[in-house]
Parts: structure tokens; C-alpha cells; sequence
């Protein structure tokens, strides 16, 4: 160690205390801070004015500089990447979507791990790639803040483990003790799941697996079962008939499997060039359906004519086939069912008939129809029949018979909620009372969890295993797109832990179809590789068998004396019905809440719908202005009082009554805090479920024990369209079969001006009149692409799923009922329905034209119904991008208009000058607000959103983009793989999720793209053409099998004429 | 100097001089203020924070807050600016249109008719500024250099157009008005007792001295931006009326609307006049200076320009049923009996049928009838612009989208304070302003006051010839 010494100067080599003293500082010489601030110094105690000033000036450019920065959320990379993540690029797994009351096989779209979007499975043969609005909307309810965080014991959290041992040892107690033990679930498809419950039941012999559903089709079972031998739900085959019949049966958007027949049915009302001809359908129902809604001929009866109608019917067809025929009653609708039946008689063999009533004797007199008509074996399959829908009514009032007498020890349940959905005659809520050990495997809080023991919690479908089998050689899987985001186990799992099984059900999954589907087939031999490509296909069928004509043998007799004899009827007759809230186990859902009704375009809430005329006889509100109340009133069913607001229905007959079912949930959620039905802030409704009646071995949905009457309260009811009738104009241009045969642009005559041309009037389009066009200069140009839409109004059903889906893919916000009252609705697609009226334009009345305005207003007593979605029309003369002072509307040069988010500043006047009014304002911040706690107030849902789509901030217009990120996906993929854009490889949300192929997305400039075939269809036409907008999206005339629809429009007054 | 016939009524009464004229217009500028202006200044000083508690709800949660939707998405918001750029109208009017035609009665009024039209205009922007979805964000609408790229304003939008008129109109009035006031306050300044107003008022005056040559360039400079101001009176509300009428909705897509809104605009413009002028006169104890003529003449304008809105309005029914245009009759049947009839109705009463009272010259003389009158054309004007903005919105193209508009107590309230905002400006400019612009009225006191008719009526006689009607 030396002791050599650096110095800088003598000072420092002898550590003058000076220099210590100097060396603390930072600065030999002291910095002039004082000067530099002011004269006399910040260091003083006073501040003196001007260094007040100073200091006041600099602190608050300092704090609004601060204060002007946004504030930083940061992203976080992954430290280790998944193999199969790339963020920025999405991934697709196949599942199925199935809860027992829905079933559809889909395509999840995840992101950077989690699931964002459903679509529909083009490989599925039931669904056919197509959903409806629940499966759209299944993806939010993953992410439901209200769903159990951990297994439950009471009311309080409990870990597996407490669980597992309280629970075996309870069961093994019980079954010891031979008491029985009851596993009631919703339909079960599933092979697997089956199999578990059977090793369950193995280990505690005493168990029993009893199936129930909210809504119950055990009629139809039963019906099958003393008709054919077959306790069966048979494949229906819209697809073969040329001539429907319905007697109440929504089925296409509720009864039995409406994704299935949506789209079978769709395919019978395409026209084209190769198709041309159409199905005629005959619809004979009480409340206004949506199926009721696209029928040829449709009829309002009341539930107990609709019975006499169906027994004319089978005499009218008994007398043509020479059977015998039944006792029977004349029904308003005779002249319509004579026409029926002989159209079903020149038919034969390619007709159906079905019912919508849960009545075996009904049902089996709907069957003796269809086997007169040769149906079965040809439009109906018993042998491919269907698995959905086996709840059994009977088994479950045995099991609460025996529940109320104490034999039964334990209850488990999985997706069923039965003290909210089974009739109050049953009396299960005191029957559980009498349970020791219940167990729900639900993965969310419902009226029947809170009384249970305990909550073995469930996943949802999108977290779990599993399989399904919607026919019997059709298979799907189940996959889980993400890890359980709570501590739950899925129900199969529970069950192999409590029957004593270590495997997991994923393994056992895998085993069953090694075991039992595998060996249904010998394409492929590797087991390895056909398990990957199922679990990438989603779905193996393996239907070979056709159908074969079985005969009937059921007992018409003493159905029809049965039919007569319930078909008396009351003063009033209530149906209840199911819309997009179904059974109401998705109730928390704030896109179905938010999800117009498809007939009446009301949000939030169930009502009573009633024919407008007896409304205003019974002094009942018609008026529907969107922030007028309705009345009320106190209707009692079976004894059941509920209070309701009373919505005008044209097309039901007087007399009848009509109430969604799924409505008046109480636990489970934010939307059930549930402080005063009739505060207006509050999803409200009632539940009908207990009021339903159980007679014949089934549950009934209709009932003629009613009393209804009205009550002073008024309720406001929030809906997104408050005008029904088009007022004599052509948004949608009809036609009818028959007329379409005869000129393919029936129903489509052009708006035309009268143009003075060399002293000659001449008619000219609005667009041969446009200022800038000329035939040398065309006006625009679409040297790429030229994205168009096409949309089929004869196969558009109405049903809304587009809706869902867009909401979905857009992150389009959910406002509310209250928002919704002020027209302030944010779904970028709106189906527009139009009823028609009796009044056509060109009557000219005695009382002079102004009152018939006003009549025209008024829709038929039994309208035709025509639905229109209407979105952005992407204008290439856009009415809206002149307007914007910021350019923050532009057009695209592939005939996009495009909504710039950032440049706008909200003048609105776009809006103002949309013919269409598509455009769609954001009035608040519609996220992390508390006034919106739907789906962007929390971080958990927040997940369900798209991150390629802007979260739209508050004062900003925005619109339908025709998914413009789908497109530059698609184009990027193409890019990528070095080829062109081939038609179908960008799809738009709503064209993708439509049950129908009812919408078409495309490149016009590719040749023979579906879209440019479309645009030259002479069906096609753009809406509101006269202005000369000229859409991107354009509609084909909507035809009908009758022989009277559109002719008011033919009748029309002569088109505007423009003297030049 | 002029020469006034003596036929004509004079335009000054009393036996004023042009001291007594300085004594009083300055009085009450240099008195302490009366126990009415404070009641009135407290009432709409109350309005005013009112308006303030509305904008600043409306800007803290979004326009959301008011009653428009997506059907209706301008209301109260649109109708109350075209409302008061109308009312705004009156002031260059006066000013300038009637400078360069030499109509002298104009200089009782002219003063307190362009502070109208400057603070009209300033309830009329905030409407502008606080209707739109950013409203931190208007600047967009200008072409300010940025850091956006080449990002421009869309020159084809008529809001575009409409910034840049209203903005114009402003400044070119405020010009205008502050240019005729300085003699005045210098005159002020000169009698100032109190340092604190001279220098005040000295700031104000910009130095003037009463110079010959002060004189000659403040004459030059009045008739330059009267030139200046003349088509700004046009082009205002042509522009205006250009939001709707470049439009495609029906109701709105109509060519009559410039010269329409203009008429309107003069319209509503005098009845504010009146309404102000009427009791600042009789508070202000200024009857000799705005005279029965002064309201005559102003009734006629009225009854005149009503005349032609009615005019326009049964135009625009006849075209709406000749073009033959379905959505455009529907919109103008709709107007008339639809659900807002009654709006339509009250227009119609209010702006056509109650000005043709006015050709009653006992009514156009009646001061508290022209009083009534002016609020009832301002109701009228009121209406007229939302019969045209929501009647025609509510109900377009679209049956299924046919909707309702109903306020929010929010936007009644911005109304309301803008009212505040409008009387509060127009006392503070009483209470520290000239009402009358003394300088220029001075002008004509020795032709066209009472005490100058008696005079010449004198000289005439001594000549032997009168020149006097004959009684």
C-alpha cells in the first residue's frame, strides 16, 4: 500500500478548514440565485410582489403544462411469449356453444389469450355457421363480474378442498343411508357428460339424472313416442318443403332449433337466376312472431282457434286422403286453411306441417298431418332426430313429489334455475327446504344458488371441455379458449372427484371419442391426427342414413276429442313467448337487454302485448312516442299476479294476451338490483314462469285462466323504433311471386325525374341527372376494390343476430334503457321493421290528403311485416362528408366511408344530413363512467374487447366502418401469402354471424364475386335512389308467395317529376 | 351640415342644445346607478351564473346532457344561435345600410342597436362553441397551421363558411361600433370630475382631440366601414341559412332561404331594438331622443320584413306541394299538423299575422302595443327557427327512424342564462357607455329638433313664404 498523495492545490494538501467548508458546496462559488429570481430573493421569508408573480406565473404554466399531458397507461410486453400467441394476430378454436336451450357449433376469435368474438361453425351441418343473438353474446357473459370468484359454501367463499371432502362424505352419508340422490340438469347432449354421470350414479347407486328445461318441448317427445314409438324430437326439413304451415311454432327464432331452421328456411326464399321459385308459408298464430312476421299468409288466431284451425285442418286434409275426420269447430280462419290444405295436398311429399304447442294431443294431430302428407321420411327425419330439448316435465314433478315426502337426500343441479323457472303449482322452493344436501355447479349466482349449500363452481363453456351430440351421428367439441378465469371446476370434473376418478375430464373427453366416435369412422387411423383435426374442424358428422317414412300409429281419436274438448277459450287467453332473453339464464347480459326485440324494437323489459283496438276499448295508452308512458296493468294467470306496461301489437287478436318469458330476474348480477319495478332506470319485467301451468304431462305456455285489468301506474318502455309503417314510401320494395315470375324487376321501378331535352320531356334517373358525372367522366373511381354489401330482404328473417355481432366485433357501447329512451342507441346496425297499413298513398279520400298522412300511420289490423337492416349505406356521394368542417368524414377510394375519430370535434351535422341516420353520436364517455356500468365500467368485461377497433371517446361521431379492420386483415393475409384477394376471404361481421346468408360482403370489382353477381340482380336496388347518394349497400327486392303484398306500392302515386 | 325639410317630423324633441344633449347622455354615466339597474343587473347577473352552472355541467359530462338524440341532433342548441345571429342583424343595419341611405333618424338609435348586435353575437357563439361534442376543441374549424400534415378545413362545409362569417361580422362590427365611440368617450373623458374615469375613458378615446382633422378621418372611416359592413348584413345569414339549405334533409334543401333568413333576421333584429330601446328610453328618461318616429319607423321595418317572412313561408308550402316531392310535402304537412304543430302554429301567428297589425299607424305609435309586439316577433322568430331545425330533423327520410326531440332543463337553462349573458353586457354597457351617439346626433340638432323646426318656422314667416304645412 503506497501512501503517494494527488493534490490540486496547497489548501487541499493541508485540508484548510476553509476549503472543507467550500467543498460541501456543489459549486465553489455560490450560484446568484437571488439576482437571477429577483431583487430581493426567494430565500427571504416575505415574498415580495413581483417574485410572487414570478412564482405564481411559473407554478401554474408548470401545472397546466402537467395537467395538458394524458395520462400514461402503460403496456406490458410478454416476458416469455406463448408459442402460439403473436399478439396483434388473432386465433380461432372451434367449441360449441351449448346450455340446453341453445346449441350452436362456433368459431372463437381470441386475442392475446382471450376470447372476443363468436362465429358461426360453416362445418357444423345443424347450424351451418350460422348463431343466434345468445351464442353472439355468450362471449360477454364469460366475463361477468357477478360469476362466483371460488367454490361456495352458504354464502361465503370455500376451497375446493373443504368442498370435496363436505360433500363426499355428505353423499356417501346419505347413500348409506339409502336415501336418494338426484342430479337435475338442463339437456345434456354430450356423450361424455353422460358417461360421468353414469360413473357418478354407479358409485352412489341411488342417483338419478333427471333432465329439465325452463322451456319444455316434452310435448313433442311424447307426441313422437305414442305416434311413432319414439320419444323423439325429429329433424325437421324446411329446406325440402315447398309449402310451410305453422301453428304457432317461431321457428325461426325460438322453437326447437331456430339457428338450424333459419338457415334451411332461408334457403327456400332465395331467388336467383337457377332458383325460381320460392316456399309458400302459411303461419296461423296468436301473437306476432318473427316467423309470423316473414309468412306468406299469416293469420291471427286466439290459442284455442288456433286448436280448432289445426283440427280443420286435419279434416280438410283427412277428406283429401280419405281418412276419417274428427268432430270439429268452424275457426275464423277456415277460408285460409281450406287454402292451406290444398296447397299442402298439391304439395305432398314436400311439405310440412308444424306446431308450436307443448300439447301432445296437439302435437299428435300436427303428426297425423304430416304422415297424411307423406312428410316423414321426406321433409321430416325420426331417424336422424334431433337431441335438444329432453327435458321431461313428468320426471320432474315426480322428482319434487318426492323431494316434498323427504326421500330425497341430495340435489345436485347444473344450468338449471329452477325457483326462478319452474311453475309455482310445483312448489320447489319449499320442496328444497326438504333436501339435505344441495349442490349447484353453476358458474354465476341465480335465484336457486343462493338457497344451496353449497356452489361446486362451474365454468363457462368458453373455459371448459367437453363435447356434444345435437344428432345422432353428429359430433362436436367443446374447448376451452382460456383459462378459467375464477377458481372454478367444470361440472363433469366435480362429478369424477366425487365419484371417486383422478383423471381430468379433459383426458376423459378424449378417451370417450377414442372409444366410441373414433371408431365410427376409417378414413384415418391415427388416432393423434383425427383428435387434432376434430379439435380443429370443431365438429364430425357422420350421417349416412337417410331418413325412411315410419308409420303412423298414434290414437287421432281421442287426440282430437282432447283438442276439443281444451279448446273453449276465456274473455282472455295469454301466450307466453321467448325472444332474444330465452330462458333467461343469460340474463345479465346487457347486449341482449340492449338487443331490440325483432317485432316490437322494445329494450330492457318484457310487457303485455295486447291488439291495439281492444287496448283503446279498454282505455289502455296506444301512444308510443318514445318518451311516453305506458299503463300498466295487474294481470293474474293461475293465480299469479304480475304487474305490466301494455305495448300495442297490431296483428294479435283481440282477446289475447302476450308476455315474454326470461324477464324479472332477481339475483344474479348488477341488472337485477332491482329496486322498484316501475322506476324507470331499472330493468324491469316480470317473471311469467311461475304462472305457467302443468296439465297433460307437460308445462304449458299458454293459458286461458286470466284476468287482467288496469291499473293507475304508468311505466315508460324504451324502444328503438316508435313508427311503424313506411307512410306509402319505398324503403323496402316489394313484390310477389307471381309478378317476379313475369318481370324480374317487379316491385322495382326506379325513381324517375321529367327532364325537358330538346324541347321533349324525357325521364331520367337522379343519377344520368348528377352535376359532377358525365358519361366521359364518371364521377368516381375504384381502381381497387370496391367494397359492396348486399342484402337479401326476402331471406332476411329479422331475427337481430347481426346486431349482437357487429356490438361484438366494433365494441360498440351499451347505453342503457334511459339512453335508449332518447333515441340515443349506439348499435351501428338497426333492423328497421315495417308493418303495413290499410290506407295506400294514392287513395284519395273524401276528407282531403292531410288526415290520410295520419292514417297512414296506423298499421292493419293483421299487417305484413318487412324487415330492413339498415347500416352505414356508404355513400360514394356522401351527404355526410360535405358537411364535416374537419374532413373528419372522408371517403376511401374502395368506396369506404371512413369516420375518422381523432379529427372530430362532434358538430353532428353529419348526421343531420345522413338520409339514413345511421350515424350514431357518443354523447357521454360511455366507458369507465358509472352512469354505464354495462360492459366498459370494469376491467373484467372490458376483456370482451376488440382491440383492432378505437374505443370511441365522448363527443365523436361514429358509424359502421364496414368492419374496415376485417378488410385490412384480409388484405394483409393476402398480402402475406403473395396472392390476390379471393371472394369470401374478408367477411363483415354481420354477413358472417347471419343465419340466412341474407347479407353479402364483396368486391364489386370482382368479377363474379357473390356481390357483384347481387348488384346485377334486378331485384337490386339502393335505398332512397332519387337522392342520388349512390350506396355502397344495396338491397334485393323482398318477394312474397301471395298474391296481394307490394300492391300498394304498384297502386302508388306517380313518381316526382322535376321540370327542367 | 344637412338640410331637413321642415315637412318632416323632427327627430329631436324638446328644446334640446347640443350641451344639453352631452348632459344627457353622460348623466347617467356619471351618476351613481339607479335602484332599477340594480334590480335588473342582479336579476340578469343571476341568469348569467345560471348559465354558467349549465355550460359547465354540459361541458363537464357531454352534450349528452341535453335533450338532442340521434334523430334530432341539433335542438334548442341551433335554433337559439340563428336565434340571436338573427337579433344581431339589426345593429349594422342601422348603422351602415341606413348611413350610406342617409335615413338620419338612425342616430338615436344606431349606438345602443350595434352593442346589441355585438353582444347578440356573443350569446350567438357560445351556443356555436358549446354544441359541439369537443368543445375544447373549435379552433379545428379555423385553417390554423398545425402539426397534423397537410390537414385543412373542409371548404366545402358550410360550417366552415359560418365560422368565417360570424367571426367577420363580429369583428367588423365591433370595429365599427368601437370607432363611433370614441369622440364620445372623449367627450366624457373632458368632463371627468374623477381621475380614475379619465383615465379610463382617456384610454378609451385613443388620444382624441376634436381636431378638424380627427373629425374628417373619423367620417372616412364610418363610411369605409359602413361599405365594409353592407354586404356582411347579407351575407350573415345567407350563410347561415346555407348550414340547411346545402343540406339534403327535406324542410331544409330549399333556395329560398338566404333571402328568407335575411328578412328574418332584420325581423327579429328590430324587435330586439325595440324592446331594449323602449325601456331604456323610459328609464334612462331619453323620450326626447327616441321619439314615437323613432318606433314608427321601426314597426314599419317590422311589418314590412314580417310581411316577407310570411311571404317566404307560404312559398315554401306552395313549392313543397309543386315540386311533388313526396318527403318534401310530407315535411311541410308534417310542419303544419304534425306533432309539433303547435310550434309551427305559433310561428305563424307570431311572425305573420300579428306584424299586419302594424298598419295601423295608431299601433305603430302605441308604445306599450309595439312593446308587446317586439317580444311577441322575437317568440315568433324563436319558433320559426325550430320549426325549420327539428320539425324537419324529427321527421325525414326514414319512417323507422321518425323520433321526438324534448329539452333538458340543461339546455332550457343555457337559453335562459344566455339571456343573462345578453342583459347583463347590454347594462354594463349602459351603465359605462353612451346609449346615444351624442357626437352624431349632434349633427342634426340644428336642423331636425324641435327647437330648430321653431326657428325655421320663424325665418319663414319673417320671408313672407311658409314653408310650413297648412294646418
Amino acid at each position: 500500500m503506497s501512501n503517494k498523495k494527488y493534490w490540486r492545490s496547497l489548501e487541499d494538501l493541508n485540508d484548510s478548514p476553509e476549503l472543507i467548508k467550500k467543498a460541501q458546496n456543489e459549486f465553489a462559488e455560490p450560484i446568484p440565485m437571488d439576482e437571477f429570481l429577483g431583487s430581493e430573493g426567494v430565500s427571504t421569508n416575505s415574498t415580495p410582489r413581483r417574485d410572487f408573480l414570478k412564482f405564481l406565473g411559473f407554478s401554474v404554466t408548470a401545472a397546466t403544462l402537467a395537467a395538458c399531458e394524458t395520462p400514461v397507461r402503460k403496456v406490458v410486453p410478454y416476458v416469455i411469449k406463448p408459442e402460439e400467441i403473436t399478439v396483434g394476430v388473432s386465433n380461432w378454436y372451434a367449441t360449441t356453444f351449448a346450455n340446453g336451450h341453445d346449441y350452436c357449433e362456433v368459431l372463437v376469435k381470441t386475442r392475446e389469450g382471450r376470447p372476443i368474438k363468436i362465429e358461426g361453425n360453416k362445418f357444423s351441418k345443424v347450424t351451418g355457421g350460422g348463431t343466434n343473438a345468445r351464442a353472439q353474446a355468450s362471449v360477454l357473459s364469460l366475463y361477468d363480474e357477478a360469476r362466483f370468484k371460488k367454490p361456495m359454501k352458504g354464502n361465503s367463499e370455500t376451497s375446493w378442498n373443504t368442498l370435496d371432502k363436505e360433500v363426499v362424505s355428505q353423499l356417501s352419508q346419505i347413500a348409506s343411508a339409502g336415501g336418494q340422490v338426484r342430479i337435475l340438469t338442463s339437456t345434456i347432449t354430450s356423450p361424455s357428460t353422460k358417461q360421468v354421470i353414469a360413473e357418478f350414479i354407479a358409485k352412489y347407486p341411488t342417483a338419478k339424472h333427471v333432465t329439465y328445461d325452463a322451456i319444455s318441448f316434452h310435448g313433442v317427445r311424447l307426441a313422437n313416442l305414442s305416434s311413432f314409438g319414439k320419444a323423439v324430437i325429429p329433424t325437421y326439413h324446411f329446406e325440402k318443403s315447398e309449402v310451410i304451415v305453422s301453428f304457432g311454432a317461431d321457428f325461426l327464432n325460438a322453437w326447437l332449433s331456430p339457428i338450424e331452421y333459419a338457415k334451411q328456411y332461408g334457403s327456400t326464399r332465395k331467388l336467383n337466376e337457377e332458383k325460381k321459385s320460392m316456399s309458400r308459408h302459411y303461419q296461423f298464430e296468436t301473437l306476432m312472431s318473427v316467423t309470423g312476421a316473414n309468412a306468406d299468409y299469416r293469420v291471427g288466431l286466439k290459442p284455442s282457434q288456433l286448436n280448432n284451425a289445426l283440427v280443420n285442418l286435419y279434416n280438410e286434409i283427412a277428406k283429401k286422403s280419405g281418412a276419417s275426420v274428427l268432430t270439429s269447430k268452424s275457426s275464423p280462419a277456415d277460408k285460409e286453411i281450406a287454402k292451406a290444405a290444398n296447397d299442402l295436398w298439391n304439395a305432398k311429399g314436400k311439405s310440412l306441417v308444424v306446431s308450436g304447442s307443448n300439447d301432445k294431443d296437439v302435437q299428435t294431430i300436427c303428426n297425423a298431418i304430416n304422415a297424411m302428407l307423406g312428410s316423414y321420411g321426406n321433409t321430416i327425419d325420426l331417424e336422424n332426430h334431433s337431441n335438444f330439448h329432453q327435458g321431461n316435465d313428468e320426471e320432474v314433478a315426480t322428482l319434487i313429489q318426492e323431494m316434498k315426502e323427504g326421500k330425497v337426500g341430495a340435489l345436485l343441479m347444473n344450468n338449471v334455475n329452477p325457483i326462478y323457472s319452474m311453475p309455482s303449482a310445483w312448489g320447489f322452493e319449499a320442496a328444497i327446504s326438504k333436501v339435505s344436501l344441495t349442490v349447484s355447479f353453476d358458474d354465476r349466482p341465480n335465484e336457486t344458488t343462493e338457497k344451496c349449500k353449497y356452489v361446486a363452481t362451474g365454468t363457462h363453456f368458453l373455459e371448459s371441455w367437453g363435447d356434444a351430440s345435437p344428432k345422432p351421428a353428429h359430433f362436436a367439441l367443446i374447448q376451452p379458449t382460456i383459462y378459467p378465469i375464477f377458481d372454478a371446476r367444470q361440472m363433469e370434473q366435480s362429478l369424477l372427484v366425487w365419484a371417486g376418478s383422478s383423471i381430468t375430464y379433459q383426458d376423459y373427453v378424449k378417451t370417450t371419442w377414442q372409444k366410441s366416435i373414433f371408431t365410427l369412422q376409417t378414413d384415418e387411423n391415427n388416432f393423434e391426427t383425427w383428435w387434432m383435426t376434430s379439435l380443429h374442424d370443431g365438429v364430425r358428422v357422420f350421417w349416412g342414413s337417410t331418413a325412411s317414412s315410419t308409420a303412423f300409429v298414434g290414437d287421432i281419436a281421442s287426440a282430437g276429442s282432447n283438442v276439443n274438448k281444451t279448446a273453449t277459450g276465456g274473455e282472455f287467453e295469454v301466450t307466453f313467448y321467448e325472444n332474444a332473453i330465452g330462458d333467461g339464464s343469460m340474463s345479465n347480459n346487457p347486449w341482449l337487454h340492449e338487443l331490440p326485440d325483432a317485432i316490437t324494437k322494445v329494450v330492457w323489459d318484457n310487457y303485455i302485448t295486447m291488439s291495439p283496438n281492444q287496448m283503446i276499448a279498454l282505455g289502455y295508452s296506444i301512444e308510443r312516442e318514445q318518451e311516453a308512458k305506458s299503463d300498466a296493468a295487474e294481470i293474474v294467470v293461475n293465480g299469479i299476479t304480475m304487474q305490466l306496461p301494455v305495448y300495442p301489437q297490431p296483428g294479435q287478436p283481440e282477446g289475447t294476451i302476450g308476455i315474454a318469458m326470461g324477464y324479472g330476474r332477481k339475483v344474479g348480477g348488477k341488472l337485477f338490483v332491482n329496486k322498484d319495478v316501475l322506476d324507470n332506470n331499472v330493468l324491469g319485467g316480470a317473471n311469467v314462469f311461475p304462472a305457467l301451468s302443468f296439465t297433460n304431462g307437460t308445462v304449458h305456455y299458454m293459458n286461458s285462466n286470466v284476468t287482467i285489468k288496469k291499473t293507475s301506474e304508468q311505466y315508460i318502455l324504451a324502444s328503438t323504433q316508435t313508427h311503424h309503417t313506411m307512410m306509402g314510401r319505398n324503403m323496402v320494395k316489394e313484390t310477389t311471386l307471381l309478378a317476379w315470375q313475369k318481370d324480374k324487376a317487379a316491385g322495382n321501378e326506379r325513381e324517375m325525374f321529367k327532364v325537358k331535352e330538346h324541347g321533349k320531356h324525357v325521364e331520367k334517373s337522379a343519377e344520368e341527372l348528377d352535376l359532377w358525372a358525365s358519361e366521359k367522366n364518371p364521377g368516381f373511381d375504384r381502381p381497387g376494390h370496391f367494397w359492396n354489401l348486399s342484402i337479401d330482404l326476402n331471406s332476411c328473417i329479422g331475427c337481430g343476430n347481426c346486431i349482437v355481432s357487429c356490438q361484438a366485433e366494433n365494441n360498440v357501447s351499451v347505453v342503457g334503457k334511459d339512453e335508449v329512451r332518447r333515441t340515443r342507441e349506439m348499435h351501428w346496425l338497426r333492423i328497421d321493421r315495417y308493418y303495413s297499413s290499410d290506407r295506400a298513398h294514392s287513395k284519395k279520400p273524401e276528407d282531403g290528403k292531410i288526415q290520410m298522412y295520419h292514417e297512414l300511420e296506423v298499421p292493419s289490423e293483421n299487417p305484413e311485416v318487412v324487415f330492413q337492416p339498415v347500416m352505414c349505406q356508404h355513400c360514394n356521394h356522401a351527404p355526410c362528408e360535405t358537411v364535416c368542417p374537419v374532413i373528419a368524414t372522408t371517403h376511401s377510394s374502395e368506396g369506404l366511408n371512413q369516420m375518422t375519430y381523432n379529427r372530430c370535434v362532434g358538430t353532428k351535422y353529419c348526421a343531420n344530413n345522413c338520409p339514413y341516420k345511421v350515424r350514431r353520436f357518443n354523447w357521454f364517455n360511455y366507458h369507465n363512467n358509472a352512469q354505464f356500468d354495462y360492459v366498459t365500467n370494469n376491467e373484467l368485461s372490458k376483456l370482451v374487447l376488440n382491440p383492432d377497433v378505437t374505443v370511441r371517446s365522448r363527443g365523436v361521431m361514429e358509424k359502421c366502418s364496414m368492419c374496415v379492420q376485417r378488410i385490412q386483415e384480409g388484405k394483409l393475409s393476402a398480402k402475406r401469402d403473395g396472392r390476390r384477394l379471393k371472394d369470401g376471404d374478408v367477411e363483415t361481421a354481420c354477413a358472417q354471424s347471419c343465419p340466412t346468408n341474407a347479407i353479402t360482403f364483396g368486391d364489386a370489382n370482382l368479377k363474379d364475386s357473390m356481390v357483384s353477381v347481387a348488384k346485377k340482380d334486378e331485384r337490386m336496388y339502393t335505398m332512397l335512389d332519387e337522392l342520388d347518394t349512390q350506396p355502397s349497400v344495396f338491397y334485393l327486392t323482398k318477394v312474397r308467395n301471395n298474391e296481394t303484398s307490394g300492391a300498394h306500392h304498384e297502386e302508388k302515386s306517380k313518381p316526382a317529376h322535376l321540370e327542367a | 351640415m344637412q338640410h331637413e325639410a321642415l315637412i318632416r317630423e323632427p327627430l329631436i324633441l324638446g328644446n334640446k342644445t347640443s350641451h344639453d344633449i352631452t348632459e344627457d347622455i353622460c348623466r347617467p354615466i356619471e351618476k351613481a346607478p339607479t335602484k332599477s339597474w340594480w334590480i335588473a343587473f342582479i336579476l340578469s347577473a343571476a341568469c348569467l351564473l345560471w348559465w354558467v352552472v349549465c355550460i359547465t355541467y354540459t361541458v363537464a359530462t357531454g352534450i349528452g346532457a341535453w335533450g338532442i338524440n340521434n334523430v334530432v341532433d341539433w335542438g334548442w342548441d341551433i335554433t337559439n344561435f340563428v336565434w340571436w345571429v338573427g337579433i344581431g342583424h339589426a345593429g349594422t343595419l342601422i348603422s351602415a345600410v341606413l348611413l350610406l341611405f342617409r335615413q338620419k333618424w338612425r342616430l338615436s338609435i344606431n349606438r345602443a342597436a350595434e352593442a346589441m348586435t355585438i353582444f347578440a353575437v356573443i350569446c350567438a357563439a357560445t351556443f356555436l362553441l358549446s354544441h359541439i361534442g369537443r368543445p375544447w376543441l373549435p379552433y379545428w374549424l379555423l385553417p390554423l397551421p398545425n402539426q397534423f400534415g397537410s390537414l385543412w378545413v373542409n371548404f366545402n362545409s358550410p360550417l366552415v363558411w359560418d365560422t368565417f362569417a360570424v367571426s367577420t361580422y363580429f369583428s367588423v362590427s365591433i370595429v365599427f361600433w368601437y370607432t363611433g365611440l370614441i369622440p364620445d368617450f372623449a367627450a366624457i373623458r373632458d368632463r371627468a370630475k374623477t381621475p380614475q374615469r379619465k383615465f379610463w375613458y382617456g384610454l378609451l378615446s385613443f388620444g382624441w382631440v376634436g381636431s378638424a382633422k380627427n373629425w374628417q378621418r373619423f367620417e372616412e372611416v364610418s363610411l369605409v366601414l359602413a361599405g365594409m359592413s353592407t354586404p356582411l348584413v347579407l351575407s350573415v345569414h345567407t350563410i347561415v341559412s346555407m348550414d340547411f339549405a346545402t343540406s339534403v334533409i327535406p324542410g331544409w334543401h330549399t333556395t329560398i332561404f338566404p333571402p328568407y333568413f335575411v328578412a328574418g333576421a332584420i325581423f327579429s333584429g328590430f324587435a330586439m331594438v325595440q324592446t331594449l330601446l323602449i325601456v331604456t328610453r323610459k328609464v334612462m328618461a331619453l323620450e326626447n331622443y327616441i321619439t314615437t318616429l323613432h318606433i314608427d319607423m321601426m314597426n314599419r321595418v317590422i311589418m314590412i320584413t314580417g310581411s316577407i317572412v310570411g311571404i317566404a313561408y307560404i312559398t315554401e308550402f306552395f313549392i313543397a306541394w309543386y315540386s311533388g316531392v313526396e318527403y318534401e310535402s310530407y315535411a311541410f304537412i308534417n310542419r303544419a299538423t304534425g306533432p309539433y304543430w303547435w310550434s309551427y302554429w305559433a310561428m305563424m301567428t307570431c311572425n305573420v299575422i300579428s306584424p299586419q297589425l302594424f298598419w295601423s299607424k295608431k299601433l305603430r305609435v302605441n308604445i306599450p302595443f309595439t312593446f308587446f309586439m317586439s317580444i311577441v316577433v322575437n317568440i315568433g322568430m324563436w319558433f320559426e327557427r325550430f320549426v325549420i331545425i327539428v320539425t324537419s330533423l324529427h321527421r325525414a327520410y326514414i319512417p323507422a327512424q321518425w323520433s321526438m326531440y324534448h329539452p333538458s332543463w340543461v339546455e332550457v337553462g343555457i337559453y335562459l342564462g344566455s339571456m343573462g349573458l345578453f342583459f347583463t353586457l347590454y347594462l354594463l354597457f349602459c351603465k359605462f357607455f353612451p346609449v346615444i351617439a351624442m357626437s352624431e346626433l349632434k349633427t342634426i340638432v340644428r336642423t331636425s329638433s324641435l327647437q330648430a323646426h321653431k326657428e325655421l318656422h320663424k325665418h319663414a314667416a319673417e320671408h313672407g313664404h311658409s314653408t310650413a304645412p297648412a294646418h
